[in-house]
């Protein structure tokens, strides 16, 4: 049963300190399974990938990874998690893709002093209220690429607006971080059936609400019908289609084809930006995984640098919680977004750019980066989180 | 609200009712005439919607990609027929369920093993890729005409297949009296094959057809299945004109609770109570009206067996 | 307890289609009561090898043991193939939720509570309430049709909560604690919260075995296997069925209370048709209509789902593939298999 689907454990004695952890254990709790296993299996190799550059170590500690399928459940998330807490006695976890999961596992996590390096979509709650200091993100707050398309819209002067998400709370808080930046008009919200497959209703009362700007927050499989069916309506040439960047990502990018391009969506990462750390990303991700890596792949890498900056930061004592936590605060890496940094609530203080889908002249469709959308932006929750 | 809107809103529950057509139909073949619950058809979906999407791939060809789709769902339905599930036909429902179950995760897995866990591309034949008006200020997908056209095509040949030919002849025998198919003798099994092929590539085209439209990915299956036993079961078991019927159904219900229901609600009460109302009741209504229907006709709409 | 086991299985049944009563009772009780003490000593084995993950992890197939084997009561012994059983396991998980968060978090639909003597009974008589009025209106359907419209009550069940906003709707909600029962106990101690899973299911499946082997039971094994003669004979069927089926419907509510224990956390995944699915499988696997049968799946199953995803990434594709091989083997569920393994091993 000790058995890992991968286990890297570097064979060579350490001359650490002697208090220093012999190794690291991380937990990678992921939907590895399902329809959404295309994109964590993205996050899991950008974050693989740190590992194979440095041979299997985080900042010089050999590292084991042990991967869980949550299966998109929080219950089983929680029997997953509970195994990598309490038997292979993990000190991080990372992987989680759903903010379900997320909140199902956060307060075992807390409780047993084990690090959450959320490197996907961070919900409000650990932002605010219930920021905890054994919780950090490194991806984005829920709603921050929302409050950035939100001040586009309302910078290009578009004054009627169509809304529309999935009805559950995430979806709510999506539309909510647009309408915090977007001040004018809404001529239509609509919320729709999670895991929703037809969307020709909703195309239909877009049409007759007449807005000149859509926003759509949609993931997965729901993005990928949405803006298929979006195009074939012909509605693609008259009324430009808005959203969040992961809903106009790579995933969604192949499995659309021509049809997204000319889309217009916020990010804090493009694989176009021209820093040195994002570059030799690319190339390697290229390089070993034989297909360009995605913001997921990208968040995953960054995930997976935090660990291995703070470990060298505190030179393997990972056991010493305080002296730990420090480190990672202090994110000592080179982000492949560029500009990084943690803000009190341990999410993070970042730029928010402004892509467009175009088509290369190879005929690849990629995102391109536009402009600078928010520069140096916080989450509105900072202001409630006190971690005491 | 507008007469416009109005019709397209019956143009697209049409549409989604045919393609959810094409699902039953095989279900409800294989259920009545083999008396087998094949949870793993919407699996047979995937396939075909794979096999179309890397089909197209290769040929270039929207037409010749889909045909190969359904030649080659046809192919790997008779062989996991002939090969595995004829030995289900005599057994209960329940270990026709865990069989089929199985098989559901056995395929997903297999798709995913060879063709990777990202979502498939499939393109829209460029001649049919926008919208054409169809009356002033109706604009409608041609694409979503194709599909509307291939259903009701479908279901006519369906139609002509099971009223005017000796296998269709049998096959109506086999729905409404299994003992009496066997005394009329003949290759049973082979019959029993070539039924499942049939439905295989059924769900084949409806894998393919809605390629372009939906995302083509692992697990794709079983969003829809639910939906097609839902038909199935309103319809009448068997009954391939109940299946049609109550794809229809089906999918006007559902459009129409999307269209109208938040609309309707905020008649009678806060426009934030009917927002947050509205979907969750759209998202019941299939099923609030399949409860109804079963309650008054528990044996569906049109029951096919005596 | 030892006397109670032993009378209980030595009693004959009076239905042909049952093994067990046949059976010889000494060999099945001696395992059963070695099975028992391996089970109560459990904990202190984990705890000495200092695996106590492993104790939360029985209790969890505990759990999914005694949901199994109320839904085996209305589908195994009764006939009826309820797809809708998530809404009583997901439900109950869900009403213990209610009870615990309104203790803190005051939204005034419902009384708080926290005491699991409180909170526990309650989620079972709210769960025979919602079974009773679902199956008032499903029973009066038969074969594929209860099926479905068992699953439509569930369904539409499913879609309440996920856009109940008050109680986290589609995320879910954390409970925060988990249920107090007094005594010095705290169920917070997973060994605690075992040994009292452990009990009731113990006492559960012990009442079940009593209902089963009841008059009762024999009307609604009668009614299984010929429900037109039952009625000809003189009895009410549909008033016995519902009857069980509030039964089964209370048992699984009171298994969605320990799950919800367990989790301190619901969500509504608990009550989507995969949940019934899962919980059908494990009955089919174990044994349809044999007392033990949820017990056998829901081990067997869990074994397997945790065993195989540690090994692989493909493990759907194993677990596919053994439970078609097991099906193919043992077309009466596991402990069919070992019935007639332990028949061909006498003669």
């Amino acid at each position: 049963m000790r058995n890992k689907i991968i286990t890297l454990v570097a064979c060579a004695a350490l001359s650490l300190s002697a208090s220093a952890a012999d190794k690291i254990k991380v937990g990678f709790l992921s939907t590895l399974t399902g329809p959404i296993s295309g994109i964590s299996s993205d996050l899991r190799d950008g974050f693989n990938l740190v590992l194979e550059l440095n041979g299997g170590k985080f900042g010089g500690l050999p590292a084991e990874v042990v991967f869980g399928d949550d299966q998109q459940n929080p219950d089983v998330g929680k029997q997953v998690f509970d195994r990598m807490v309490r038997r292979d006695r993990i000190d991080i976890v990372t992987g989680t893709m759903f903010t379900n999961v997320m909140a199902a596992i956060a307060p075992t996590a807390f409780s047993n002093k084990v690090f959450f390096i959320n490197a996907n979509a961070g919900p409000a709650e650990f932002a605010g209220e219930n920021c905890n200091p054994f919780y950090f993100s490194t991806a984005w707050q829920v709603e921050s690429m929302d409050e950035a398309m939100g001040k586009y819209v309302t910078d290009k002067g578009f004054e009627r607006v169509f809304l529309l998400a999935p009805n559950f709370p995430v979806g709510r808080e999506h539309l909510d971080g647009f309408k915090r930046m977007y001040k004018g008009p809404i001529v239509g919200e609509t919320y729709t059936r999670l895991g929703q497959l037809d969307y020709s209703v909703e195309i239909g009362q877009i049409r007759a609400a007449k807005p000149d700007a859509v926003f759509v927050f949609l993931f997965g499989n729901m993005g990928i019908n949405f803006i298929k069916q979006y195009h074939q309506a012909g509605l693609s040439n008259e009324i430009p289609l808005f959203g969040p960047g992961f809903t106009f990502d790579d995933d969604t990018i192949r499995a659309v084809g021509e049809p997204i391009v000319g889309s217009l969506n916020a990010s804090h990462w493009n694989e176009d930006f021209d820093n040195p750390a994002n570059k030799r990303f690319v190339a390697e991700f290229e390089r070993v995984y034989n297909r360009k890596p995605s913001i997921y792949a990208a968040q995953g890498y960054d995930a997976a640098q935090l660990i291995d900056a703070a470990v060298r930061d505190a030179e393997g004592q990972i056991k010493d919680h305080d002296r730990f936590r420090a480190a990672l605060l202090q994110a000592n890496f080179e982000s492949v977004r560029g500009a990084f940094r943690f803000n009190t609530n341990q999410n993070p203080i970042q730029n928010l750019y402004l892509r467009e889908i175009v088509r290369e002249p190879d005929g690849r469709i990629v995102n391109r980066t536009v402009g600078l959308l928010l520069e140096n932006h916080e989450d509105p929750y900072v202001g409630q989180c006190d971690m005491g | 609200m507008t007469a416009t809107f109005l019709l397209e809103q019956m143009l697209n529950g049409l549409q989604f009712g045919l393609m959810l057509f094409l699902l039953a139909a095989g279900l409800t073949l294989v259920f009545g005439i083999m008396n087998m619950i094949n949870l793993a058809h919407g699996s047979l979906y995937m396939i075909g919607a794979y096999l179309a999407a890397t089909a197209v791939g290769y040929t270039g060809s929207f037409v010749a990609g889909v045909l190969i789709a359904l030649a080659g769902t046809a192919a790997f339905g008779a062989l996991l027929e002939s090969s595995l599930l004829r030995r289900f036909y005599g057994r209960d429902h329940l270990s026709q369920v865990l069989a089929t179950f199985a098989l559901i995760l056995i395929l997903n897995d297999g798709v995913r093993m060879i063709w990777g866990p990202h979502a498939m591309l499939v393109n829209v034949p460029a001649l049919v890729s926008g919208p054409i008006e169809l009356l002033p200020g109706l604009h409608y997908p041609a694409y979503r005409l194709v599909v509307i056209a291939v259903g009701l095509l479908v279901a006519l040949g369906l139609y002509l297949l099971v009223v005017h030919t000796r296998i269709g002849m049998r096959i109506r025998a086999g729905a409404s009296n299994r003992e009496m198919a066997n005394a009329l003798g003949g290759n049973i099994s082979g019959l029993f094959t070539v039924v499942f092929a049939l439905g295989a590539m059924l769900a084949a085209l409806a894998g393919a057809m809605l390629g372009p439209v939906l995302a083509v990915e692992v697990g794709m299956g079983e969003s829809i299945i639910i939906l097609a036993f839902v038909v199935v079961v309103i319809g009448g078991i068997g009954s391939v004109r109940g299946a049609l019927i109550g794809a229809i159904v089906v999918g006007c219900v559902d459009t129409f609770g999307r269209a109208f229901l938040t609309t309707i609600l905020r008649e009678f009460s806060s426009p934030t109570v009917a927002d947050n109302l509205g979907p969750s009741l759209a998202s019941m209504l299939i099923y609030i009206v399949m409860a109804a229907i079963l309650f008054w006709k528990p044996r569906g709409l049109f029951p096919a067996q005596a | 307890m030892t006397s109670t086991l032993v009378s209980i299985s030595s009693k004959a049944i009076a239905s042909a289609g049952d093994a067990a009563g046949k059976r010889s009772s000494l060999v099945p009780t001696v395992a059963g009561l070695g099975l028992l003490t391996a089970l109560l000593l459990f904990p202190s084995i984990a705890a000495a090898l200092d695996e106590t993950f492993y104790v939360s992890f029985v209790t969890r197939i505990l759990i999914f043991a005694l949901a199994a084997s109320s839904l085996n009561l209305i589908l195994g012994f009764g006939g009826m193939v309820s797809f809708g059983h998530a809404a009583f396991f997901g439900g109950g998980a869900y009403i213990v939720g209610m009870l615990s968060i309104e203790v803190t978090r005051d939204i005034g639909l419902l009384p708080g509570t926290q005491s699991a003597w409180v909170a526990w009974p309650t989620t079972m008589l709210a769960c025979a309430l919602m079974a009773a009025l679902i199956g008032a209106i499903s029973l009066r359907t038969r074969g594929v049709s209860f099926i479905m419209i068992t699953l439509a009550f569930a369904q539409m069940i499913y879609y309440l909560f996920v856009s109940l906003k008050t109680y986290g709707g589609d995320e879910g909600m954390n409970i925060g604690t988990r249920s107090t029962i007094g005594f010095g106990l705290s169920l917070s101690d997973d060994a605690t919260f075992y040994y009292v899973v452990l009990a009731l299911l113990v006492v559960s499946m012990m009442l079940f075995r009593r209902l089963v082997h009841s008059r009762f039971g024999n009307v609604i094994r009668g009614i299984r296997e010929n429900e037109t003669r039952m009625e000809a004979i003189g009895y009410d069927t549909y008033r016995y069925k519902l009857v069980c089926f509030v039964i089964a419907g209370s048992f699984a509510g009171l298994a969605g209370a320990l799950l919800a224990n367990q989790n301190t956390f619901v969500s509504p995944r608990m009550l989507d048709w995969h949940q019934s699915g899962l919980l059908i499988m494990m009955v089919i696997l174990g044994g349809v209509g044999r007392l033990w049968g949820g017990v056998v799946g829901a081990v067997v199953i869990l074994l397997l789902e945790e065993i195989l995803s540690e090994y692989t990434l493909y493990w759907q594709f194993w677990l596919g593939s053994l439970l078609l091989f097991l099906i193919i083997v043992a077309p009466k569920g596991l402990i069919g298999l070992a019935d007639r393994a332990f028949k061909g091993g006498l003669k």
